[in-house]
């Protein structure tokens, strides 16, 4: 056991050692301090095992078995625009990443505001050093998860967002994280780093999607970072290889009054984990947290959610829904944390899930630690099948017994998908739920 | 139009339907009467092909057709209609995109042209209207937060766009206030034509004075004890349903 582990280690040691020559003389950077550190740390942990609280519903063995090599490189020819224009979402800002890497001939960045930045991480390192020094991984801390080590390890690019003060941006932002295919198993590590300063404005799109049916595993880390009375909607799709895995690591950190709102949705891979962390750290700030998985087949799809209220009178709100099908296995853990100057708090949690098949399952815990004495939270989790009664009412009415439970499925969803505002990705999310419903139907009918 | 013979079913081993026996023909509206617990809903439910009926016996014959064989879909797309006692609540589907749906399924079966939103809503306005129904009912989650009334109109509403051949009223006019009921009945009557029939289960006669039936029948026990004309109807309203029971026992004796 301690072997493998040691093996393990030794394979991302020995592609850390190739990715940092490949790193040609930036390694004396304040950043690659960062990322040794990292692989040390790393080294040391290794993969969480279920024995870790944190993963006691995820058993992440595929993962640690798996010698992912570090996608290295992207040929520029290797995806045309053509091959993701199903992705792409007309009027924002797009920046484009293959396998990890950016890649310029696909995004695309209209005039901006004056000293706002919308561009890969990377440029931003060689350009703006302070500014990203300043915050680069302040929030997302590694040494206690093995995949944000790894992340930090593998750090190189990703997506870099400034609005300064008292901006509105006015098209979304839309980062688009393409796998596409490759020789070997690849592994990448996007590391992204939003910054919105006093009273700007800002609406996030991100789309993990993929171009192959392969084994990948997509380990991402971002760090948004709100500036007082900003605003920040962003939204999240997920849909890889029905082989790969996606661990997408979030951790928000918001100042005084702003307000941040996040609608994750996870239509999964092989394994999922989804975690978000918003730290509320001054008072009259607002954050809100939704999220819908539906998954089938063997698919596990993971969301842990934590809501840390460090400071008084701040609000927030947490409602996560998950459409099980096939065989597949839902998680959700959301904490929420009451400090003991956060009087005042206002938090509500709920959870539900509905089962399409006997055989799938959720593991679901709501986890409130409240230690101030004047809050009001709230939480409830309910698992369920779709109601006979409404099957039958559709029914009688001339609806097919398949189409019923389709139209009473994506109801289900519906108040989730109802809270993106960006037209275009919900009509994309409707027309994937509509597919995602049939997939699940033919592995029923199958079995 | 429909027969149904010696129909005997029931949940969990309690049979509940004793052997009812009736006809209906084209043209024609039957009350069914009687007291709680006699089987009124059961039957409803089990010609609309509620599944968690069994029947153990007997036969339903719908134009000719095994109704008992077929789906609950088909059913009403081959013309049936239950206006249900407890209209269930959809949050998440919009009174609109639920009508819609069961309209172009029951067209699509029919070899029909699907409807499209803009010819729906036309279609449906005047529907609306002499059911005095308000528009904004449409673009609400199925019967949600309707009250008792609504859901009734509602019933009725849909029976109005999808035109069924047999409807079955079961306890439509309980919950109903004085003015509710007239509309809900002028709507009714509205629809009676000689080319479909209505079956009207209902515990009181009131309905019964606006929707004038050709037929009434009194299921006691799970079985039809006496049938007649409408003065059949006031006369259960005056003597009570226990005047009956000697009829059951009499039913029982000579079967």
């Amino acid at each position: 056991m301690i072997q493998t582990t040691e093996q393990k280690n030794n394979w991302y040691q020995s592609n850390f050692e190739m990715f940092e020559k490949s790193l040609n003389g930036e390694s004396n950077s304040s950043t690659h301090a960062l990322r040794r550190n990292a692989i040390a740390r790393f080294n040391e942990m290794g993969f969480p095992t279920t024995k870790n609280e944190e993963w006691r519903f995820t058993n992440i063995a595929p993962i640690a078995k798996t010698n992912f090599k570090p996608a290295l490189s992207y040929a520029a020819n290797q995806v045309a625009l053509k091959d993701i224009e199903p992705f792409v979402f007309h009027g924002t800002h797009r920046l484009v990443f293959i396998n990890g890497h950016f890649s310029k001939e696909l995004s695309s960045v209209s005039i901006l505001p004056k000293r706002t930045f919308v561009e890969n991480l990377a440029t931003a390192l060689k350009n703006s050093p302070e500014l990203v020094g300043k915050h680069l991984a302040k929030y997302s801390k590694y040494d206690e998860n093995a995949f944000t080590a790894l992340n930090a390890a593998f750090l190189k690019d990703g997506a870099f967002i400034y609005i300064p003060d008292s901006i509105v941006l006015e098209q979304p932002v839309h980062l688009l994280y393409v796998s596409a295919g490759s020789e070997d198993t690849v592994a990448s590590h996007p590391r992204n780093l939003i910054i919105t300063g006093k009273h700007s404005q800002l609406s996030l799109v991100e789309s993990y999607v993929c171009l192959t049916e392969d084994s990948y595993l997509t380990n991402v880390v971002t760090e948004i970072v709100l500036g007082e009375h900003s605003v920040v909607e962003h939204d999240k799709l997920q849909i890889e290889s029905e082989k790969a895995y996606h661990v997408g690591t979030i951790h928000v950190y918001q100042q005084g009054k702003s307000n941040y709102t996040s609608n994750s949705i996870s239509f999964g891979g092989s394994i999922a984990r989804n975690t978000i962390t918003a730290v509320l750290d001054a008072e009259g700030s607002e954050c809100t947290l939704n999220g819908l998985s539906l998954a089938t087949h063997q698919q596990l799809v993971d969301n842990h959610t934590t809501i840390d209220h460090a400071k008084p009178h701040c609000n927030s709100h947490e409602l996560y829904k998950s459409i099980l099908d096939g065989k597949s296995k839902g998680v959700f853990n959301g904490k929420i944390f009451v400090r003991k100057d956060a009087q005042k708090t206002d938090a509500k949690q709920t959870n539900k899930t509905l089962l399409l098949s006997d055989e799938a399952t959720i593991d679901t815990k709501p986890q409130l630690e409240i230690f101030a004495d004047d809050v009001k939270c709230t939480h409830g989790a309910t698992v369920g099948q779709l109601d006979a009664e409404q099957i039958f009412y559709l029914r009688s009415r001339g609806i097919a017994l398949t189409t019923a439970k389709d139209i009473l499925t994506f109801a289900f969803a519906g108040d989730v998908v109802a809270r993106v505002h960006i037209e275009p990705l919900k009509e994309q999310l409707e027309a994937l739920i509509h597919a995602r419903l049939g997939e699940g139907r033919q592995s029923r009918d199958t079995q | 139009m429909l027969e149904i013979k010696n129909l005997h079913a029931g949940v969990n081993g309690n049979e509940i339907l004793n052997g009812v026996n009736l006809t209906v023909k084209t043209g024609e509206v039957h009350a069914i009467m009687g007291p709680n617990g006699s089987g009124k809903s059961t039957l409803a439910q089990v010609l609309a092909g509620r599944e968690a009926y069994n029947v153990t016996e007997g036969q339903v014959l719908y134009e000719g057709k095994d109704l008992l064989e077929m789906a609950p879909e088909d059913r009403a797309r081959e013309g049936l209609f239950l206006a249900f006692q407890y209209p269930v609540e959809i949050p998440g589907v919009s009174n609109m995109y639920f009508l819609k749906a069961a309209l172009n399924s029951i067209r699509k079966y029919r070899g029909q042209e699907e409807m499209d939103a803009v010819d729906f809503l036309a279609f449906n306005k005047q529907r609306m209207k002499f059911l005095e129904m308000d528009q904004s009912l449409l673009n609400r989650p199925v019967n949600e937060g309707f009250s008792g009334g609504e859901k009734k109109r509602n019933e009725i509403f849909q029976m109005a766009v999808l035109q069924p051949k047999l409807a079955i009223l079961d306890e439509t006019d309980s919950g109903l206030d004085i003015d509710a009921l007239r509309i809900v009945a002028d709507g009714v009557n509205k629809l009676r034509s000689k080319e479909n029939a209505v079956i009207v289960v209902t515990h009181y006669q009131r309905l019964l004075n606006y929707i004038i039936p050709d037929f009434v029948h009194v299921l006691v026990d799970g079985r039809i004890v006496k049938s007649g004309g409408k003065e059949l109807a006031l006369e259960l309203e005056e003597k009570g349903y226990d005047w009956t029971k000697g009829e059951n026992e009499k039913a029982v004796v000579s079967a």
